[in-house]
């Protein structure tokens, strides 16, 4: 069996920025394994632009974004294998992965770093009623039809769900020459950002129904129409509000999944909040040599934090490989009032290495509130925010002297407040 | 005085934006967390412009389509003419990654470029 330093799983932002930072910081052998026939990942089929703002202070569309590590693979000479599916990785680290050149491959890996990214909740997961017809995808696979393979999935379009992936199709389909009726939410906010609200929707006139689902989807073979309705304060369809609209096609833009199936077979501990793995502050999973990061690891609305993420987990991952190991994660990590999940969940109070980037989402909208990081229930970061939504992930960074100075840490919290 | 209500497009915090005009000059805007805000705000009250990205056809590439985008942002009055125009346009692979496919497009000054690097199909 063949043994490598660093194994990475998936060839995406994740990986990609992964494998960079491996190399870096010296690892002796890499293997990057990704499963389709270019490195990208999801990179690819994004075309628009908005990507690197923070990374490299200009704007560059999901392609740019990925050519940049690409070039930086290539030029490190970092190995990988396209067209390669992992298939198991164990406790032990030894992974499987197989091809149609090499057949099955063995492999056994001082570090895994898994870097699996995300998938979108499919219809089957959102029982809409109705007929079970075509002509209704998710946004992604509608994106990647367009974008990658050339070719139009309908004419006359509603999208379910207004998430960016969702606004992002609303103008892609506009622009191919499709006509899209309406984007439907069933909250009474969009969890999309507002600009792609303003130049996805309102530069095309396209409508916005907030506190609306689809209450059914009609179509013989095809879909012909679906029924939007209003939905109450507790997201109840009300009833004489039905509306029938007709359609062709029903595009799904309701929430992206992390990717974990593989992770579960090495004991890997997942969060029933974010479905990704509860790592530490190094970016391991509760399986020693096994981390996460990226989209497999919480669903993240920037590629940028995906990438600084990645080389972070990188770092520990090269570190572990090369023997060194750590005192375990002794410190919780809360997620206080008004925090649904923190990344890391926990760390350790010994081995203070970096700065601790703790990445959050809040509950729901708020207005003119705090954020606050606190040490032993007392408060070390407070910022000011004038509003703070679910959609947008929020960071708190709190400095590794901050973090020395203390005798003793028992826990930390994020927390919103007044 | 007449008050305009825009959301500022320049990044994803997409602050709300405030600006004051009178008879078409701009007296005051607020809201804005950042100089982008600002040279935004103007644009858009001005003549708004914005970054086009779609895809042209790719003969004979490992895929079927090239991402490209205007090299700067045009007038967002000339959106569906940029597009227009590209929909029969199409080039051989190789594509390098900012490979000029049409330069100077509707006379804006921007170029389409290529945004992707696509090798020939059945070739490493």
């Amino acid at each position: 069996m063949r043994s490598v330093d660093v194994v990475i799983v998936g060839g995406g932002p994740a990986g990609l920025a992964a494998a960079v930072s491996a190399k870096k910081h010296g690892a002796d052998s890499i293997l990057m394994l990704e499963r389709d026939a270019s490195l990208g990942g999801i990179l690819n089929q994004c075309i628009h632009s908005g990507f690197g703002l923070h990374r490299f202070k200009e704007e560059l569309t999901g392609p740019e974004y990925a050519d940049r590590y690409i070039k930086l693979v290539e030029e490190l000479n970092i190995p990988y294998l396209l067209n390669t599916t992992v298939i198991d990785i164990t406790r032990e680290r030894k992974v499987t992965a197989v091809n149609s050149d090499d057949g099955v491959i063995e492999i056994q890996a001082g570090a895994i770093i898994i870097a699996a990214g995300c998938r979108e909740r499919p219809a089957g997961a959102i029982n809409i009623f109705g007929d079970r017809c075509a002509g209704i995808y998710t946004a992604g696979t509608a994106q990647k039809f367009v974008n990658i393979d050339g070719y139009m999935p309908g004419k006359k379009i509603i999208i379910l769900g207004s998430g960016d992936i969702g606004l992002i199709m609303a103008r892609r389909m506009t622009l191919e020459g499709a006509k899209v009726e309406a984007v439907i939410e069933i909250m009474p906010f969009s969890s999309g950002l507002n600009r792609n609200i303003v130049q996805c929707l309102n530069d095309f006139n396209i409508p916005l129904y907030l506190s609306h689902t689809i209450t059914s989807v009609n179509g013989k073979e095809r879909l012909e129409s679906v029924v939007v309705s209003e939905v109450d304060k507790n997201l109840k369809p009300i009833k004489g509000t039905e509306r029938e609209v007709e359609c062709d096609t029903l595009l799904l833009s309701v929430g992206l999944l992390p990717e974990n199936e593989m992770s579960k077979k090495a004991d890997v501990v997942l969060s029933s909040i974010t479905g990704g793995a509860i790592v530490n502050e190094r970016f391991e999973t509760s399986t020693p040599g096994i981390f996460a990061c990226g989209n497999v690891l919480h669903v993240h609305d920037l590629v940028d934090y995906v990438s600084e993420e990645s080389e972070h987990a990188a770092k520990y991952a090269v570190d572990f490989a090369g023997g060194r190991r750590y005192s375990p994660s002794d410190v919780e990590i809360k997620a206080g009032n008004g925090v649904r999940y923190t990344v890391p969940f926990k760390m350790s109070s010994k081995d203070i290495e970096d700065d601790l980037t703790i990445r959050f989402r809040v509950t729901g909208r708020f207005k003119d509130k705090k954020i606050r990081a606190l040490i032993n229930g007392e408060p070390v970061i407070s910022r000011a925010e004038p509003a703070l939504a679910p959609g947008e992930m929020q960071t708190v960074v709190i400095r590794k002297e901050k973090l020395e100075e203390q005798a003793e840490i028992k826990d930390i919290m994020v927390e919103v407040a007044d | 005085m007449e008050k305009h209500e825009m959301i500022c497009i320049c990044c994803p915090r997409g602050c709300y934006l405030t600006v004051t005009s009178e008879n078409g000059d701009i007296k005051e805007i607020i809201g804005n967390r950042c100089r982008r805000g600002e040279t935004y705000a103007r644009e858009e009250l001005i003549s708004p412009v914005r970054v086009v990205t779609t895809t042209v056809r790719l003969n004979d590439g490992k895929i079927p389509m090239l991402p490209v985008k205007t090299s700067k942002a045009i007038p967002k009055s000339l959106i569906f003419d940029c597009i227009d125009m590209l929909r029969d346009v199409s080039v051989n692979a190789p594509a390098c990654i900012g490979d000029v496919i049409i330069p100077n497009v509707l006379g804006t000054g921007a170029d389409i470029i290529a945004t992707r690097s696509i090798g020939k199909k059945d070739e490493d």
